[in-house]
């Protein structure tokens, strides 16, 4: 198997307390299709659990979902926590329920792209596809 | 991350570098040769893997999470390798066994990976045998193996483990008659769990009837009853699986067993490095369309070129 054909491997996780997870797995099964290989890890995971299984899985990419609208906190954590175990340089994306206003200031606080109810999955999927490509060769 | 700091992270349990050792070996970098030779060998022959089987939906994972669970009340560093198809057509993958693991997610003392098949011919069994022998090396005393019992790659890495347990539930019906044959051969437990489920008796009658020689033989309890999502009968299995590893280290059973694997994995490797040459000679084959005569002469070429 050549080194292009190997799959980047990412993990989508939602963090928090909101148990809908109809965008993350349809982001999941549309990665999967793309030929990524997806952990994922389930509803209702803590920050800290999403930042130890996505080093122990050693991804590409963290893709974070959240409809609840705690975002602004539960986003940066994770990013913190992948910080705190030695994972800082895995990038973090994340989708869900987000106003406009916040999008500037997740993407301060670390984050690498944010999608939105209207982002198409095109978008998404090219943005996993580059995120894990500087990962990969960096 | 240079190989030294690699093998010094597995040393140090740093949990970064046994992610990136496994990948490492899994996608056939150059520094996996070098790595893998380095591997502390006493651990490796030390360590105890079991091997976790049966149909989609018998409650693998959920047993997996509740042997851990045990596994770490007796303070046991635990290597968890959980296995999931690729898809044929994209070559991608959801490996969700890490939904029913989540509980030990921040227990330092739980090493878990989940990996794909990605459709290989042959090196899979290769990568998930690296696997084991990294988390051995960075200090997991028993090793966990769980696949999908269904089909000849799936058989094929479990033969990777020292024991081999399979899981069964009611209500499976004609799959499990259809099983029967495979599970004889490779299986040294039979788990049969949910069995608060109407059938569970019925299923490990049935099943006691399989196994009742080798009950005999060495009075080791071989089928046995799990509600793994109520931490029920877990105790009892390992006990039995403690007293069967016990056998096995001294009956010499797991020296062949280890043996058979190694050649296993070899003959895998060999396939997986071959493949790309042999590739590119089959273009230039001429003659017959006859599959086995084309390997005969692809064979008489190679062994003519060394």
């Amino acid at each position: 198997m050549t080194k292009q054909q190997t799959p980047y491997r990412v993990l989508i996780g939602k963090p928090g307390l909101d148990g809908h997870d109809r965008g993350a797995k349809f982001i999941a099964r549309a990665l999967r299709d793309e030929g990524f290989e997806v952990i994922y890890t389930g509803i209702r995971r803590s920050a800290a659990e999403i930042a130890a299984t996505a080093i122990q899985e050693d991804v590409n990419a963290v893709g974070l979902s959240s409809l609840s609208g705690a975002h602004l906190r539960l986003f940066p954590e994770v990013v913190a926590e992948l910080e705190k175990r030695g994972g800082a340089d895995i990038p973090v994306l994340g989708g869900g329920v987000i106003p406009d206003e916040d999008v500037d200031q997740l993407l301060q606080a670390g984050l690498g792209a944010i999608f939105t109810p209207g982002t198409p999955a095109e978008t998404i999927i090219a943005s996993f596809t580059k995120a894990c490509r500087q990962h990969r060769e960096n | 991350m240079k190989t030294e700091d690699l093998l010094a992270g597995l040393n140090s349990h740093d949990p970064r570098a046994i992610g990136r050792a496994i990948s490492a070996v899994e996608n056939n970098d150059d520094c996996s040769a070098k790595l893998l030779a380095s591997l502390n060998r006493d651990a490796i022959d030390n360590c105890l893997v079991l091997g976790i089987t049966g149909p989609p939906g018998a409650g693998k994972s959920t047993l997996t999470s509740s042997i851990i669970k045990q596994l770490r009340e007796q303070q046991k560093r635990v290597g968890i390798i959980a296995i999931d198809p690729s898809s044929p057509i994209s070559g991608g993958a959801i490996l969700g066994d890490r939904i029913r693991m989540m509980d030990h997610a921040l227990d330092p003392d739980v090493v878990l990976r989940s990996m794909a098949t990605r459709g290989r011919l042959g090196g899979l069994c290769a990568s998930a045998g690296a696997a084991v022998r990294i988390m051995a090396a960075a200090g997991c005393g028993t090793i966990l193996i769980e696949t999908v019992g269904v089909g000849q790659s799936e058989m094929d890495i479990i033969r990777l483990a020292d024991i081999t347990m399979m899981v069964l539930a009611p209500g499976f019906g004609d799959d499990i008659q259809a099983m029967k044959a495979g599970l004889l051969e490779v299986a040294d437990f039979l788990v049969v769990n949910k069995s608060d489920i109407a059938g569970a008796e019925a299923l490990s009658m049935d099943m006691e009837h399989i196994f009742a020689a080798r009950e005999e033989e060495d009075g080791i309890k071989r089928v046995l009853q799990t509600i793994a999502s109520q931490h029920r009968g877990i105790i009892e299995l390992l006990q039995q699986i403690d007293a069967f590893a016990d056998h096995i280290n001294i009956s010499g059973i797991k020296r062949s067993r280890r043996r058979k694997a190694l050649d296993a994995e070899t003959l895998d490797w060999v396939s997986e490095m071959l493949q790309p040459d042999l590739l590119t000679l089959m273009q230039t084959l001429p003659g017959t369309n006859d599959p086995r005569l084309r390997a005969q002469e692809l064979i008489k070429i190679m062994q003519n070129t060394h």
